[in-house]
């Protein structure tokens, strides 16, 4: 898989035990196996330890600012409908100060792979609370715990009309990469949200031992239940916890696609070569629109 | 006779974790005596005689420094 | 080369200045727009949304300003030109974004028809205060380039200059309109497509294995590569080096932010534009931009009438400032008089670049209307006799 790696930069920066190379390992695996062209990959983070993914992976990669990777994503995908966008980040930059994004995008249905790492904090920054943090658990800014519920992530993935939902854990390697290699082949908008530990920071601070420990616990503690309702699926402190795939569902046209057939129908001509090919088409165009009156 | 697969390794990579020492269904895998240059202990294959080649440690990783592969017969 | 045809709607136009800066948009080959909705810039993305599904092209209503701000810097990276609209809150959400395309160098035009402020402010009425923002809003050292035009054909042909300034520099630039402008309907001239020069995106000819993000090639600045052709490049907004990867360190730091500045700073000759009438005998220069240029027209005229001897330097560029163009002027000159639809924001810029050769007269007016001329003819009065 070392194609798939920019090898200048190894080793990474994550630390001993962080699952976020276990998660980076089963999206390249799917992706080997996915048969998508690398060159026509595109890989979006944003700001955090997950938001560091896009600086590994050897493709057209994108560190772009804190909360932002969907719109980004949003744009170059519009532009580059041939191009397979997934953007790869973390719970704080994807769902607190990106979560407005998060939602607007599945409601557009954008056609976007998410992969969520969700280590519970903010990790690059020490350890913050974050929007997914459990209730009662120590963070630097929660010293004395958590005392407001986090967000249920497969929940909200689901409200916002995704089309893909899924939760694993880095200890589910098989199961992560099975997950990623299903929603690389969808269209529409598909949320990956993979558990993973923190062991310098929110299992440190939590007393949960190392990363090998966690997984432990996460082989001990996971559900599997696909197809499960996702208002069960909100995580609790040292308490078993359902995984699994729960959405998959085929027929929600994504907001390209919409917008395209819209225009069809609107105007009663073709013109899909110039709006779904995207816009450096807009230079080569062969057929002239007659009887197409503008202003 | 020969084992069926073969651990690979980039142990300058490797950050100790110990997931692929666990995850080894057939126990391949051991903590080196020795530090890589970031002062880590990195997986030697103790017993590769029992690989099999199934990838499990090259899943789990981390840090992209090990993996397995099945021998061409 | 020359502008796509099917964006150019050649003909006589009677325009307000939001929607001949959409045509401009169109006609330099703007085919994304994120946008949000806020007046007085909607208009411009409402006529691109009407006008795309015949020319082709994207026009995303995003959630908020920080998302379209950001989604047309991926649109560039996919390469598409593309532009966002806004006005004051809205600019003062996207300055982290500015900041990323400065970073990143990312080609890209930014509107902001400027209204009253600060805050929620006038919505529908126009001032001139974000001016000191487009140079200074986001964080960290960095150099700008802001146009200004003074008309509704202003908006369309001096907007074909900000998308052929942006590609040349592969920096954003931040066009300031104001609702006056925006909402004046004027007669636009819409030359043919062939007539219209349009400045091409600087891809790289190199190969991928050669290629480095950030290497500067010509003139300090690093060529694109277009993606899905394996090129694999990183883009981050860290400080990096030149082949794209993080390199937080402080010889990075000195050797990209001095790269990033110096590719204007050492450019401005090519970037600045100022409109110049009269200045031959001048006694007093009036310097100023947008709309309140169109009020001193008439204080200038009726100033002549009195024999006072007037010249005109309108700026056409704000940013990079004309500096070195100014401490000249200064030194020619009784006085220049400021006038502007803000509390005195450009005319630091004239005082700190005078030197003190010359009196530096501001005429300031907070916005919510325009100048009345003769306000403006009071100043020039004064400075007329300064000395006497």
């Amino acid at each position: 898989m070392n194609k798939y790696f920019r090898a200048d930069r190894m080793p990474h920066m994550w630390c001993p035990g962080c699952g976020i190379g276990t998660a980076v390992n089963a999206f390249v695996n799917a992706l080997d196996k996915s048969g998508i062209d690398q060159k026509k990959l595109a890989v979006v983070s944003g700001i955090g330890c997950t938001g560091r993914v896009a600086g590994y992976i050897n493709a057209d990669s994108f560190h772009t600012t804190h909360g932002r990777a969907i719109p980004f994503a949003a744009g170059l995908k519009a532009a580059s409908p041939d191009t397979k966008v997934v953007v790869f980040s973390g719970d704080g930059d994807l769902m607190s100060i990106g979560g407005n994004h998060f939602i607007h995008a599945g409601r557009k249905n954008m056609d976007l792979l998410v992969i969520c790492v969700n280590n519970l904090n903010y990790a690059m920054t020490g350890g913050q609370v974050s929007a997914t943090t459990p209730l009662t658990a120590i963070t630097a800014t929660a010293p004395y715990g958590s005392f407001c519920e986090p967000f249920n992530l497969p929940y909200i993935a689901e409200a916002t009309g995704a089309v893909y939902v899924a939760r694993w854990t880095v200890y589910h390697v098989r199961e992560m990469q099975k997950a990623i290699g299903e929603a690389l082949k969808k269209k529409g908008f598909c949320f990956i949200e993979l558990i993973s530990p923190c062991p310098t920071l929110f299992e440190r601070r939590n007393k949960m031992g190392s990363g090998l420990t966690r997984l432990k616990f996460y082989k001990e503690n996971a559900i599997v239940e696909n197809g499960a309702d996702t208002k069960k699926t909100t995580l609790e402190l040292n308490k078993p916890f359902i995984v699994g795939k729960f959405v998959d569902v085929e027929g929600r046209q994504t907001y390209l696609d919409a917008m395209n057939k819209y225009y069809d129908e609107k105007f009663q001509c073709d013109l899909n070569y110039m709006t779904y090919k995207g816009v450096r088409s807009s230079y080569n165009i062969e057929e002239e629109c007659e009887g197409c009156q503008n202003d | 006779m020969k084992a069926k697969g073969c651990v690979f390794f980039q142990v300058e990579r490797c950050k100790g974790c110990g997931f692929c020492i666990e995850f080894c269904p057939m126990k391949v895998l051991e903590f080196s005596k020795e530090y890589n240059v970031k002062g880590y202990h990195f997986p030697v294959a103790a017993h590769p005689e029992k690989c099999i080649g199934c990838n499990m440690c090259g899943l789990y990783c981390p840090d992209f420094a090990v993996w397995g592969e099945k021998n061409k017969d | 080369m020359k502008a796509d045809p099917r964006g150019v709607l050649t003909g006589i136009h009677y325009l307000d200045g939001d929607h001949a800066a959409c045509e401009g948009a169109l006609a330099a080959g703007c085919r994304y727009i994120a946008g949000y909705p806020i007046t007085p810039s909607t208009e411009v993305v409402e006529r691109y949304a009407s006008r795309i599904p015949c020319v082709g092209g994207i026009f995303m209503q995003m959630e908020d300003e920080i998302a379209s701000s950001i989604a047309i810097q991926g649109a560039v990276w996919a390469g598409a030109k593309a532009m966002t609209v806004t006005s004051g809150p809205g600019f003062s959400l996207m300055m982290e974004h500015i900041g990323l395309a400065v970073m990143t160098e990312v080609p890209c035009v930014f509107i902001n028809v400027q209204r009253g402020g600060p805050s929620t402010g006038l919505p529908t009425l126009p001032a001139q205060s974000d001016m000191m923002q487009a140079r200074w809003g986001s964080h960290g050292d960095y150099e700008m380039i802001a146009l200004c035009p003074n008309s509704a054909q202003e908006c369309f042909d001096l907007i074909i200059t900000a998308f052929n300034l942006s590609e040349r520099f592969r920096t954003p630039v931040m066009f300031m309109m104001d609702e006056c402008i925006g909402h004046m309907t004027e007669k636009v001239v819409i030359p043919k497509a062939e007539e219209i020069s349009i400045t091409p995106r600087q891809y790289t000819k190199k190969s991928p294995i050669e290629y480095k993000a950030y290497e500067p090639i010509k003139d300090l600045i690093p060529e694109m590569a277009p993606i899905g052709k394996g090129y694999n490049f990183h883009i981050t907004g860290l400080t990096h080096d030149e082949k794209g990867y993080p390199a937080m360190n402080e010889e990075t730091q000195h050797k990209l932010v001095t790269r990033l500045m110096d590719k204007i700073r050492n450019y401005k000759k090519e970037i600045i534009i100022i409109e110049e009438e009269y200045l031959d005998d001048a006694e007093v220069v009036v310097m100023s931009y947008g709309i309140t240029s169109r009020v001193a027209e008439k204080a200038m005229i009726d100033a002549r009438k009195e024999g006072i001897k007037v010249g005109k330097a309108r700026l056409k560029t704000v940013w990079p400032f004309a500096e070195e163009y100014v401490f000249e002027l200064s030194k020619k000159v009784k006085a220049i008089i400021v006038p502007e639809l803000n509390a005195g924001q450009i005319v630091r810029e004239v005082e700190r670049a005078a030197k003190g050769n010359c009196e530096v007269i501001s005429v300031p007016h907070l916005g919510g209307a325009v100048h009345k001329p003769s306000v403006i003819f009071d100043a020039i009065k004064r400075g007329a006799n300064r000395g006497k």
